[in-house]
Protein backbone atom coordinates (compact mmCIF):
# COMPACT_ATOMS: atom_id res chain seq x y z
CA UNK A 1 0.00 0.00 0.00
CA UNK A 2 1.37 3.42 -0.90
CA UNK A 3 0.18 6.62 0.66
CA UNK A 4 1.01 10.26 1.33
CA UNK A 5 0.86 11.77 4.80
CA UNK A 6 -0.18 15.36 4.05
CA UNK A 7 -0.12 16.73 7.60
CA UNK A 8 2.31 15.50 10.25
CA UNK A 9 4.42 17.46 12.72
CA UNK A 10 7.54 15.39 12.43
CA UNK A 11 9.70 17.85 14.38
CA UNK A 12 7.93 16.50 17.45
CA UNK A 13 8.32 12.83 16.53
CA UNK A 14 11.30 10.55 16.97
CA UNK A 15 13.11 9.06 14.02
CA UNK A 16 11.44 5.73 14.81
CA UNK A 17 8.27 7.21 13.36
CA UNK A 18 9.91 7.83 9.98
CA UNK A 19 10.82 4.15 9.99
CA UNK A 20 7.22 3.23 10.78
CA UNK A 21 5.92 5.49 8.02
CA UNK A 22 8.32 3.96 5.52
CA UNK A 23 7.35 0.42 6.51
CA UNK A 24 3.69 1.33 6.08
CA UNK A 25 4.26 2.63 2.54
CA UNK A 26 4.49 6.37 3.05
CA UNK A 27 6.13 8.07 0.06
CA UNK A 28 5.93 11.67 1.20
CA UNK A 29 5.13 13.58 4.34
CA UNK A 30 4.09 17.24 4.48
CA UNK A 31 4.62 19.28 7.60
CA UNK A 32 2.84 22.58 8.27
CA UNK A 33 4.37 25.06 10.68
CA UNK A 34 2.58 24.76 14.04
CA UNK A 35 2.53 25.55 17.73
CA UNK A 36 5.34 23.81 19.57
CA UNK A 37 3.30 23.24 22.70
CA UNK A 38 4.58 26.48 24.20
CA UNK A 39 4.76 30.07 22.98
CA UNK A 40 8.08 30.80 21.35
CA UNK A 41 9.88 33.73 22.93
CA UNK A 42 11.14 35.52 19.83
CA UNK A 43 11.03 35.72 16.07
CA UNK A 44 14.50 34.18 16.12
CA UNK A 45 12.89 31.08 17.56
CA UNK A 46 10.68 30.87 14.50
CA UNK A 47 13.69 31.42 12.24
CA UNK A 48 15.36 28.36 13.75
CA UNK A 49 12.11 26.42 13.46
CA UNK A 50 11.77 27.29 9.77
CA UNK A 51 15.36 26.11 9.27
CA UNK A 52 14.47 22.87 10.99
CA UNK A 53 11.50 22.41 8.64
CA UNK A 54 13.40 23.26 5.47
CA UNK A 55 16.84 21.80 6.18
CA UNK A 56 16.86 19.14 8.87
CA UNK A 57 13.56 17.30 8.50
CA UNK A 58 13.99 16.59 4.76
CA UNK A 59 17.34 15.00 5.58
CA UNK A 60 15.87 12.92 8.39
CA UNK A 61 13.02 11.73 6.18
CA UNK A 62 15.30 10.97 3.24
CA UNK A 63 17.17 8.36 5.29
CA UNK A 64 13.99 6.29 5.07
CA UNK A 65 13.24 7.03 1.44
CA UNK A 66 10.50 9.53 2.30
CA UNK A 67 10.22 12.98 0.74
CA UNK A 68 9.54 15.73 3.26
CA UNK A 69 7.82 19.00 2.36
CA UNK A 70 6.67 21.85 4.53
CA UNK A 71 4.35 24.83 4.83
CA UNK A 72 5.28 28.05 6.61
CA UNK A 73 3.39 30.57 8.76
CA UNK A 74 2.93 31.75 12.30
CA UNK A 75 0.38 29.38 13.79
CA UNK A 76 -2.97 30.65 15.11
CA UNK A 77 -2.12 30.05 18.77
CA UNK A 78 0.74 32.55 18.55
CA UNK A 79 -1.04 34.98 16.22
CA UNK A 80 -3.04 36.97 18.77
CA UNK A 81 -0.20 39.52 19.08
CA UNK A 82 -0.21 41.23 15.66
CA UNK A 83 3.14 42.95 16.13
CA UNK A 84 4.90 39.73 16.95
CA UNK A 85 3.02 37.86 14.25
CA UNK A 86 4.07 40.34 11.58
CA UNK A 87 7.68 40.15 12.76
CA UNK A 88 7.56 36.39 12.22
CA UNK A 89 5.74 36.71 8.91
CA UNK A 90 8.49 39.03 7.66
CA UNK A 91 10.86 36.05 7.92
CA UNK A 92 8.78 33.84 5.64
CA UNK A 93 9.72 35.24 2.20
CA UNK A 94 13.40 34.37 2.65
CA UNK A 95 12.41 30.73 3.10
CA UNK A 96 10.02 30.55 0.15
CA UNK A 97 12.93 29.85 -2.18
CA UNK A 98 13.67 26.61 -0.34
CA UNK A 99 12.92 23.65 -2.62
CA UNK A 100 10.69 21.82 -0.14
CA UNK A 101 8.37 24.71 0.78
CA UNK A 102 4.92 24.09 -0.70
CA UNK A 103 2.89 27.01 0.58
CA UNK A 104 1.50 28.95 3.51
CA UNK A 105 0.17 26.96 6.45
CA UNK A 106 -1.18 25.91 8.77
CA UNK A 107 -2.80 29.29 9.16
CA UNK A 108 -6.17 29.74 10.79
CA UNK A 109 -7.93 30.65 13.98
CA UNK A 110 -7.60 29.38 17.52
CA UNK A 111 -9.99 31.22 19.85
CA UNK A 112 -11.61 33.23 17.04
CA UNK A 113 -10.26 36.62 18.07
CA UNK A 114 -10.14 39.76 15.96
CA UNK A 115 -6.34 39.76 15.91
CA UNK A 116 -6.19 36.12 14.85
CA UNK A 117 -8.54 36.94 11.99
CA UNK A 118 -6.45 39.89 10.85
CA UNK A 119 -3.27 37.81 10.82
CA UNK A 120 -5.12 35.01 9.02
CA UNK A 121 -6.13 37.44 6.29
CA UNK A 122 -2.57 38.78 6.02
CA UNK A 123 -1.31 35.23 5.54
CA UNK A 124 -3.85 34.68 2.77
CA UNK A 125 -2.60 37.83 1.07
CA UNK A 126 1.00 36.64 1.48
CA UNK A 127 0.07 33.39 -0.24
CA UNK A 128 -1.63 35.28 -3.07
CA UNK A 129 1.33 37.61 -3.46
CA UNK A 130 3.59 34.60 -4.00
CA UNK A 131 1.05 32.43 -5.85
CA UNK A 132 1.14 29.71 -3.22
CA UNK A 133 -1.42 27.17 -2.01
CA UNK A 134 -2.84 27.50 1.48
CA UNK A 135 -3.36 24.99 4.28
CA UNK A 136 -5.83 26.09 6.93
CA UNK A 137 -6.25 24.88 10.49
CA UNK A 138 -9.76 25.02 11.91
CA UNK A 139 -10.06 25.57 15.67
CA UNK A 140 -10.36 22.88 18.26
CA UNK A 141 -13.53 21.42 19.77
CA UNK A 142 -16.24 23.97 20.61
CA UNK A 143 -14.47 26.69 18.59
CA UNK A 144 -14.33 24.82 15.30
CA UNK A 145 -17.77 25.64 13.87
CA UNK A 146 -17.53 29.39 14.53
CA UNK A 147 -13.93 29.56 13.31
CA UNK A 148 -14.73 27.72 10.11
CA UNK A 149 -17.59 30.10 9.37
CA UNK A 150 -15.43 33.15 10.10
CA UNK A 151 -12.67 31.94 7.83
CA UNK A 152 -15.00 31.01 4.99
CA UNK A 153 -16.46 34.51 5.15
CA UNK A 154 -12.98 36.03 5.19
CA UNK A 155 -11.76 33.90 2.28
CA UNK A 156 -14.77 34.96 0.22
CA UNK A 157 -13.40 38.50 0.23
CA UNK A 158 -10.32 37.45 -1.72
CA UNK A 159 -11.56 37.58 -5.29
CA UNK A 160 -8.28 36.31 -6.76
CA UNK A 161 -8.20 33.24 -4.53
CA UNK A 162 -8.15 29.92 -6.35
CA UNK A 163 -10.30 27.78 -4.09
CA UNK A 164 -8.90 24.57 -5.51
CA UNK A 165 -5.54 25.61 -4.04
CA UNK A 166 -6.89 25.88 -0.51
CA UNK A 167 -7.31 22.97 1.89
CA UNK A 168 -9.28 23.50 5.07
CA UNK A 169 -8.10 20.87 7.49
CA UNK A 170 -9.50 19.17 10.58
CA UNK A 171 -13.08 19.17 9.26
CA UNK A 172 -15.71 17.21 11.12
CA UNK A 173 -19.35 16.38 10.50
CA UNK A 174 -20.55 19.91 11.30
CA UNK A 175 -18.07 21.74 9.07
CA UNK A 176 -17.28 19.51 6.12
CA UNK A 177 -20.35 20.34 4.03
CA UNK A 178 -19.83 24.08 4.07
CA UNK A 179 -16.14 23.68 3.21
CA UNK A 180 -16.82 21.43 0.23
CA UNK A 181 -19.82 23.42 -0.95
CA UNK A 182 -17.64 26.53 -1.03
CA UNK A 183 -15.25 24.78 -3.41
CA UNK A 184 -12.30 24.17 -1.09
CA UNK A 185 -10.55 20.96 -0.26
CA UNK A 186 -11.35 19.40 3.11
CA UNK A 187 -8.93 17.51 5.31
CA UNK A 188 -10.06 14.90 7.81
CA UNK A 189 -7.66 14.54 10.73
CA UNK A 190 -7.43 11.20 12.50
CA UNK A 191 -6.44 12.42 15.95
CA UNK A 192 -7.44 10.77 19.25
CA UNK A 193 -10.37 12.23 21.17
CA UNK A 194 -10.34 15.75 19.75
CA UNK A 195 -10.86 15.13 16.02
CA UNK A 196 -12.15 12.41 13.68
CA UNK A 197 -12.02 8.73 14.43
CA UNK A 198 -11.17 6.34 11.60
CA UNK A 199 -14.80 5.31 11.21
CA UNK A 200 -16.17 8.84 11.29
CA UNK A 201 -13.75 9.85 8.55
CA UNK A 202 -14.97 6.93 6.45
CA UNK A 203 -18.57 7.97 7.16
CA UNK A 204 -17.78 11.47 5.89
CA UNK A 205 -16.25 9.96 2.77
CA UNK A 206 -19.32 7.79 2.16
CA UNK A 207 -21.71 10.71 2.61
CA UNK A 208 -19.82 13.39 0.69
CA UNK A 209 -17.90 11.34 -1.86
CA UNK A 210 -14.15 11.33 -2.53
CA UNK A 211 -13.76 14.63 -4.36
CA UNK A 212 -11.46 17.14 -2.65
CA UNK A 213 -11.02 15.09 0.52
CA UNK A 214 -7.85 13.89 2.16
CA UNK A 215 -6.85 12.08 5.35
CA UNK A 216 -4.06 12.97 7.72
CA UNK A 217 -2.81 12.08 11.16
CA UNK A 218 -1.55 15.53 12.24
CA UNK A 219 0.66 13.56 14.65
CA UNK A 220 2.49 15.85 17.00
CA UNK A 221 3.84 16.13 20.51
CA UNK A 222 0.51 14.96 21.94
CA UNK A 223 -0.71 11.39 22.14
CA UNK A 224 -1.25 10.76 18.44
CA UNK A 225 -0.69 8.07 15.86
CA UNK A 226 1.65 8.60 12.89
CA UNK A 227 0.13 5.50 11.28
CA UNK A 228 -3.46 6.70 11.47
CA UNK A 229 -3.79 7.05 7.69
CA UNK A 230 -2.79 3.47 6.79
CA UNK A 231 -4.91 2.22 9.70
CA UNK A 232 -7.87 4.08 8.26
CA UNK A 233 -7.14 2.44 4.92
CA UNK A 234 -7.36 -0.95 6.62
CA UNK A 235 -10.65 0.03 8.19
CA UNK A 236 -11.94 1.11 4.78
CA UNK A 237 -11.09 -2.35 3.55
CA UNK A 238 -12.96 -3.89 6.48
CA UNK A 239 -15.95 -1.78 5.49
CA UNK A 240 -15.67 -3.15 1.94
CA UNK A 241 -14.27 -0.14 0.15
CA UNK A 242 -12.41 -1.22 -2.96
CA UNK A 243 -8.66 -0.87 -3.30
CA UNK A 244 -9.08 1.83 -5.96
CA UNK A 245 -11.23 3.93 -3.64
CA UNK A 246 -8.72 3.56 -0.84
CA UNK A 247 -5.80 4.49 -3.08
CA UNK A 248 -7.72 7.51 -4.30
CA UNK A 249 -8.21 8.84 -0.78
CA UNK A 250 -4.76 8.15 0.67
CA UNK A 251 -2.57 8.67 -2.38
CA UNK A 252 -4.17 10.23 -5.44
CA UNK A 253 -6.12 12.97 -3.70
CA UNK A 254 -3.19 14.33 -1.67
CA UNK A 255 -0.96 13.95 -4.71
CA UNK A 256 -3.41 15.89 -6.87
CA UNK A 257 -3.72 18.74 -4.38
CA UNK A 258 -0.03 18.95 -3.49
CA UNK A 259 1.09 18.71 -7.12
CA UNK A 260 -0.37 22.17 -7.60
CA UNK A 261 2.99 23.20 -6.25
CA UNK A 262 5.60 22.43 -8.91
CA UNK A 263 7.96 21.53 -6.08
CA UNK A 264 5.94 18.52 -5.01
CA UNK A 265 7.63 15.51 -6.55
CA UNK A 266 7.33 11.86 -5.64
CA UNK A 267 9.94 9.15 -6.00
CA UNK A 268 13.15 8.50 -4.09
CA UNK A 269 14.51 11.65 -2.42
CA UNK B 1 -21.74 -1.87 0.58
CA UNK B 2 -22.06 -3.70 3.93
CA UNK B 3 -25.55 -4.22 5.38
CA UNK B 4 -26.68 -3.03 8.81
CA UNK B 5 -25.98 -6.48 10.18
CA UNK B 6 -22.56 -6.51 8.54
CA UNK B 7 -21.76 -3.28 10.40
CA UNK B 8 -23.18 -4.70 13.62
CA UNK B 9 -20.94 -7.73 13.17
CA UNK B 10 -18.00 -5.41 12.68
CA UNK B 11 -18.65 -2.76 15.31
CA UNK B 12 -21.40 -3.66 17.78
CA UNK B 13 -19.01 -4.79 20.53
CA UNK B 14 -17.00 -1.60 20.16
CA UNK B 15 -20.13 0.58 20.26
CA UNK B 16 -21.41 -1.37 23.27
CA UNK B 17 -18.11 -0.76 25.00
CA UNK B 18 -18.29 2.97 24.32
CA UNK B 19 -21.87 3.12 25.61
CA UNK B 20 -20.92 1.37 28.86
CA UNK B 21 -17.88 3.61 29.19
CA UNK B 22 -20.07 6.69 28.88
CA UNK B 23 -22.56 5.32 31.41
CA UNK B 24 -19.70 4.53 33.80
CA UNK B 25 -18.37 8.06 33.36
CA UNK B 26 -21.73 9.53 34.39
CA UNK B 27 -21.87 7.17 37.38
CA UNK B 28 -18.36 8.21 38.33
CA UNK B 29 -19.24 11.88 38.23
CA UNK B 30 -22.25 11.19 40.49
CA UNK B 31 -20.10 9.33 43.03
CA UNK B 32 -17.66 12.20 43.47
CA UNK B 33 -18.20 15.38 45.47
CA UNK B 34 -18.49 18.97 44.33
CA UNK B 35 -20.53 20.86 41.80
CA UNK B 36 -20.09 19.95 38.17
CA UNK B 37 -19.46 22.81 35.78
CA UNK B 38 -21.07 23.57 32.43
CA UNK B 39 -19.36 20.66 30.70
CA UNK B 40 -21.56 18.06 32.37
CA UNK B 41 -24.67 20.04 31.49
CA UNK B 42 -23.44 20.21 27.91
CA UNK B 43 -23.10 16.45 27.86
CA UNK B 44 -26.63 16.00 29.24
CA UNK B 45 -27.88 18.44 26.64
CA UNK B 46 -26.30 16.47 23.80
CA UNK B 47 -27.14 12.94 24.94
CA UNK B 48 -30.81 12.87 23.80
CA UNK B 49 -29.63 13.49 20.25
CA UNK B 50 -28.38 9.91 20.17
CA UNK B 51 -31.96 8.65 20.31
CA UNK B 52 -33.34 11.09 17.75
CA UNK B 53 -34.57 9.69 14.45
CA UNK B 54 -32.26 11.63 12.18
CA UNK B 55 -29.37 10.76 9.85
CA UNK B 56 -26.90 13.33 11.21
CA UNK B 57 -26.65 12.69 14.94
CA UNK B 58 -22.87 13.19 14.98
CA UNK B 59 -23.25 16.59 13.33
CA UNK B 60 -26.02 17.55 15.77
CA UNK B 61 -23.94 16.53 18.80
CA UNK B 62 -21.00 18.58 17.53
CA UNK B 63 -23.27 21.56 16.95
CA UNK B 64 -24.80 21.18 20.42
CA UNK B 65 -21.30 21.38 21.92
CA UNK B 66 -20.19 24.29 19.73
CA UNK B 67 -19.98 28.04 20.20
CA UNK B 68 -23.01 29.35 18.30
CA UNK B 69 -21.91 32.99 18.22
CA UNK B 70 -20.76 34.59 14.99
CA UNK B 71 -18.56 37.58 15.83
CA UNK B 72 -14.84 37.36 16.57
CA UNK B 73 -14.02 38.08 20.21
CA UNK B 74 -11.86 41.06 21.19
CA UNK B 75 -9.21 39.01 22.95
CA UNK B 76 -8.59 35.42 23.95
CA UNK B 77 -9.09 34.69 27.63
CA UNK B 78 -7.58 31.24 27.30
CA UNK B 79 -5.41 29.50 24.72
CA UNK B 80 -6.99 26.08 24.77
CA UNK B 81 -10.44 24.66 24.10
CA UNK B 82 -12.43 22.60 26.58
CA UNK B 83 -14.96 20.72 24.45
CA UNK B 84 -18.20 22.49 25.30
CA UNK B 85 -19.68 25.95 24.93
CA UNK B 86 -19.89 27.68 28.28
CA UNK B 87 -23.28 29.21 27.52
CA UNK B 88 -24.71 25.88 28.65
CA UNK B 89 -23.97 26.96 32.22
CA UNK B 90 -27.70 27.47 32.69
CA UNK B 91 -27.99 23.67 32.69
CA UNK B 92 -25.29 23.18 35.37
CA UNK B 93 -26.00 20.06 37.38
CA UNK B 94 -25.97 19.90 41.17
CA UNK B 95 -23.76 17.25 42.77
Amino acid sequence: MRYIEPHAHMVSRTTDDYQKLALAGCEAVCEPAFWAGFDRGSAAGFHDYFRQLTEYEPQRAAKFGIRHYCWLCINPKEADDPGFAREVMSLIPQFLACPTVLGIGEIGLNKNTRNELVIFEEHVQLALDHDLPILIHTPHLEDKLKGTRLMLDALANFSRLERAQVIIDHVEEHTVAQVLEAGYWAGMTLYPNSKCSLDRAIDILEIHGPDRLWLNSACDWGVSDPLAVPKCALQMKARRHHAAAIERLIYQNPRDFLSQSPRFVLGAP
Amino acid sequence: MPSKNDLLDLQFIEARHKLIDLAAFLDRIDRHPGRADFRLAALHHALPILLAERPDRARAVLEALSDPTTDPIPQATTQGACGAWEQSRKHTAES
